[in-house]
């Protein structure tokens, strides 16, 4: 397809989308979806989340993985942003701090893909101010 | 910041933190006049007279979880340095409206950025709130929302990764085709 302009392009995608949505097999309940949600407040955008979840977005629909990728505000790891949660299917949510490219690219690969844990995980109980 | 784009990011989070059902973002570039202003206009809870005033001390957040709020000093400095302003219009219940304007020609502006990106991922993030966005090229404008993507393609659609990714390439097309000024 040549470039896009209007939604009626993307309308276009929207239907070829749904056709390969069709034949995947969870693909098709938001509860069957693998949930990111990265960190999107001054300090989280401050260190680079946007380019982040840029990141996700692109990887998670090329890699073919059903996915729903959102926003939250300040968690209150302000020291370890970017910051991204993930929850995979029926699981607890699991953080992630300090995620580069490199590290969201290991949440992918390990912990999206096959439920293994990968470093930098912050743990539940971490005290927040307040 | 870097960018203005991240600066809109940034900004609109607060309005999604007010409980806007209903955002209205726009840039106006406008290099003739040497001027480029962006604003912020939500339907969310809106501040009173104090709040408002204390909005740019960044000692002051209404978070609880951490004790700085750094999101709208960060752009009145970035107005201020290219000769530009900040100015926050708000009352209870009425919603906020955050102007920026900035210097088009000043050193100290930072570039737009990816603004296609930026406004991708929050309406993609965000689908039960209308996020409208404006950009204007000398007068010249267009827009989109999160209604009209939704009415065409319906609500799950704004979601899909693949659409979310479609969206920005479509932004940014027409973004280049409006600021494609003859020199």
């Amino acid at each position: 397809m040549g470039k896009l302009k209007s939604l009626a392009d993307l309308k276009k995608i929207r239907e070829e989308a749904r056709t390969r949505l069709d034949l995947r097999v969870k693909g098709d309940s938001p509860e069957g979806l693998v949930q990111v949600k990265v960190a999107m407040a001054t300090c989280g955008i401050a260190s680079g989340a946007k380019p982040i979840m840029d990141f996700f977005v692109d990887e998670l629909d090329k890699r073919g993985i059903g996915a729903i990728v959102t926003q939250t505000g300040c968690m209150g790891y302000c020291y370890a942003e970017p910051t991204v949660e993930v929850q995979l299917p029926g699981q607890e949510p699991v953080v992630y701090g300090f995620v580069d490219k490199k590290r969201a690219d290991e949440i992918i690969e390990k912990y999206i893909k096959n439920g293994e844990l990968v470093d930098g995980i912050i743990p539940v109980n971490y005290e927040k101010i307040d | 910041m870097k960018e203005i784009a991240l600066h809109i990011m940034d900004i609109a989070q607060n309005s999604i933190r007010a409980g806007a059902d209903e955002i209205m973002i726009s840039v106006s570039e406008a290099p003739s006049s040497d001027t480029f202003t962006m604003t912020i206009n939500d339907n969310g809870k809106g501040m009173d007279e104090e709040t408002r005033r204390k909005a740019t001390d960044p000692w002051f957040t209404s978070r609880t979880t951490r004790r700085v709020g750094m999101g709208l000093p960060l752009l009145q400095m970035n107005a201020r340095l290219s000769g530009g302003e900040m100015i926050i219009t708000s009352a209870p219940g009425q919603g906020t409206k955050v102007a920026a304007t900035f210097g088009y020609h000043h050193l100290d502006r930072p570039p737009l950025g990816d603004v296609s990106g930026t406004i991708a991922l929050l309406i993609s993030a965000n689908p039960a709130i209308n996020i409208i966005y404006t950009h204007s090229f000398e007068g010249t404008e267009w827009s989109i929302s999160t209604a009209e993507i939704i009415e065409e393609l319906g609500l799950e659609a704004v979601t899909d990764l693949t659409i979310v990714r479609s969206l920005k390439e479509i932004i940014s097309e027409n973004l280049a085709e409006i600021t494609n000024f003859k020199a």
